[in-house]
């Protein structure tokens, strides 16, 4: 798929976002939005998945480590035909399948219940180990916050999944800067994320924007290339990306949109969704 | 009197693992850097491929098992119960229940007959955690017999299970031709008029004991062998308490959370009854021989005699 074909979907992702954050009054918003493109990178390009078979055996695998940007995971799922985008409203509501964080039990296309910071790396690591003990081709990929990197529990995973050579395994990180006090090197530094990671057996691959569709694609063409070795994609991305009110600020990490905000949030999406249209 | 039989239930636990290990290829066995105390050593050495040592790190095991249950393999995992339920309670929350993830849990090393090793690794608590999380089995089994039963049962069983072993040889008390294990259901082993003694784990064969000593001081005494907490067999316990008006439950746990509020549990709910719990009274445990600690904190046959006597008679 073109770049120009994922950015319109990845603006549509956002949209989505937004309208689903909107109508459950709450919700994360923030990181969500940083991560659109590699969630729209990852269903409409990178991993091998079948939304009218969601459960099919081969599927490549997908655990939101970071489970509060679950709706920039359910809106990615919606737009690849997965389930109506007219649910993403039913978000955080009673009955509703999509969940405050992913649960895999409700929603098609969810390969893991996730939300507790630092457990759902160790998860995709089991399938990824599980691909390797029965000679399966599948890839297992994992959306790690870098303020989530400070739960001692990613590192025992880390460090499992490079002595075992998990040369299938993808870890992820949203570098967005933010989490929920303030600047991550404010709160309690996780830097050097890339050395870090390198000292636990990975192949480690920096993106300077994980926002730009060249960049993600070069860096998860390079991932499969990488035998022996798990790799970690390193992104630099902007925390609200898309929405100017909600770039670089990280009271947005967890707060829905009132009305009025919605309207502005809508707008700008609209415009750049016509700028890309034009191009 | 002849030699009692004595087998400790980790070793059940190892050795059926190898049996089923033989039957089916999707069964993994993960250890964190205990394998030689859970007894599962004896399943790396026969299946090194299919045996994860994930080293030193529980709350990672858990995931690993939920991740590996996800793609169809059927994970039992082992350490001690104080790092399988405590430590990494809130993965087993969250990573395998929440999920509804096929996992077994193989927990040893409970209670305080873990002996030597003191309070920081005697864990009087996993019944409690464990019986709290939604659609969690909890088996304590009482003998070599019943704990490889349970182990089959657990395999045969899709969902989450909590397997909990001790490090003490215990006497065999289960080998009669009528014995048979199903999940959630009490074994009734003697029956009596004046009071119901339900007990579990290691503590059914001291709690037999203690019902012929009440004996022959006149008393009646029900005996109730419960291996399943969660799901408790509530049919028997009201059968049998309906008979003799009251219950005496006896674990090697705490007296909070564990077997005797899960029976008080049922008993509020259906038929109220007067209630006295044999257990750890809420305090740690502390370094000594097991037998000893046993004795000492009154979870020997005379212990639960004494208490039963005082309680029936009040």
């Amino acid at each position: 798929m073109e770049n120009l074909e994922l950015q319109k979907i990845a603006n549509e992702v956002r949209k989505g976002i937004i309208t689903s954050v909107h109508a459950a009054k709450a919700g994360h918003p923030g990181g969500s939005l940083s991560a659109a493109d590699v969630f729209t990178y990852l269903y409409f390009e990178e991993m091998n998945i079948d939304p009218q078979e969601p459960k099919k055996s081969d599927r490549d695998r997908f655990v939101l480590s970071k489970g509060h940007t679950a709706p920039g995971l359910y809106s990615a799922l919606a737009h690849r035909g997965f389930f109506p985008v007219e649910d993403l409203k039913t978000l955080r509501k009673i009955g509703s399948y999509l969940q405050g964080h992913p649960c895999l039990q409700y929603t098609p296309g969810i390969d893991m219940s996730s939300g507790s910071l630092g457990q759902g790396v160790s998860a995709a690591v089991g399938m990824a180990l599980s691909a390797k003990l029965s000679n399966d081709n599948y890839r297992v990929y994992t959306l790690l916050g870098d303020g989530e990197i400070q739960e001692g529990q990613v590192w025992e995973a880390a460090m499992f999944a490079g002595y075992h050579k998990l040369d299938n395994l993808v870890v992820i990180v949203d570098n967005n800067g933010l989490q929920i006090d303030g600047k991550i090197d404010d709160v309690c530094s996780p830097y050097p994320i890339d050395d870090k990671f390198k000292a636990f057996n990975f192949h480690v691959i920096n993106v300077a924007d994980g926002n730009d569709f060249d960049q993600l694609r070069a860096a998860f063409q390079q991932a499969r290339e990488n035998k022996g070795m798990p790799t970690a994609i390193i992104m630099k991305t902007v925390k609200g990306k898309g929405v100017s009110y909600m770039e670089h600020v990280a009271g947005w990490h967890g707060k829905a949109p009132n009305d009025e905000e919605y309207e502005v949030a809508m707008e700008e999406l609209e415009k750049a969704g016509e700028a890309l249209c034009q191009k | 009197m002849p030699e009692v039989k004595k087998i400790a239930t980790r070793d059940s636990y190892g050795n059926t693992l190898v049996e089923l290990g033989k039957e089916h290829d999707n069964l993994v066995v993960l250890d964190a850097d205990l394998a030689a105390a859970t007894k599962t050593g004896v399943f790396q050495k026969e299946f090194p491929e299919r045996h994860i040592n994930c080293g030193i790190a529980e709350c990672n095991m858990m995931g690993i098992a939920a991740g590996l249950a996800a793609t169809g393999k059927v994970p039992f995992v082992s350490s001690f119960a104080m790092f399988a339920a405590a430590r990494a309670f809130e993965q087993v929350r969250n990573s395998i229940g929440y999920p509804k993830m096929n996992v077994k849990i193989g927990a040893t090393h409970a209670g305080i007959s873990v002996g030597e090793d003191g309070a920081s690794h005697q864990c009087n608590e996993d019944i409690a955690l464990m019986r709290t999380i939604p659609g969690m089995t909890v088996i304590n089994p009482s003998d070599d017999i019943e704990a490889k039963a349970a182990v089959r049962a657990a395999f045969a069983l899709d969902g989450p299970v909590y397997l909990r072993f001790g490090r003490l040889a215990v006497p065999v008390i289960n080998d009669n031709p009528d014995y048979k294990f199903e999940i959630g259901k009490g074994v009734l082993l003697k029956e009596g008029s004046d009071v119901t003694i339900i007990a579990t784990g290691l503590c059914v064969e001291a709690s037999l004991q203690a019902a012929d000593l009440l004996a022959a001081d006149g008393i009646s005494a029900e005996v109730i062998n419960i291996h399943t907490i969660k799901p408790l067999d509530k049919e028997m316990v009201l059968n049998s308490v309906k008979k003799t008006g009251k219950a005496v439950t006896v674990e090697e746990h705490s007296i909070i959370g564990g077997l005797g509020s899960a029976v008080c549990d049922c008993l509020c709910e259906h038929m109220p009854a007067p209630v006295y719990k044999i257990g750890i009274n809420d305090v740690y445990g502390e370094s000594g021989p097991a037998l000893e600690l046993l004795k000492k904190y009154g979870l020997h046959g005379q212990g639960i005699y004494e208490k039963t006597r005082d309680f029936v008679r009040k």
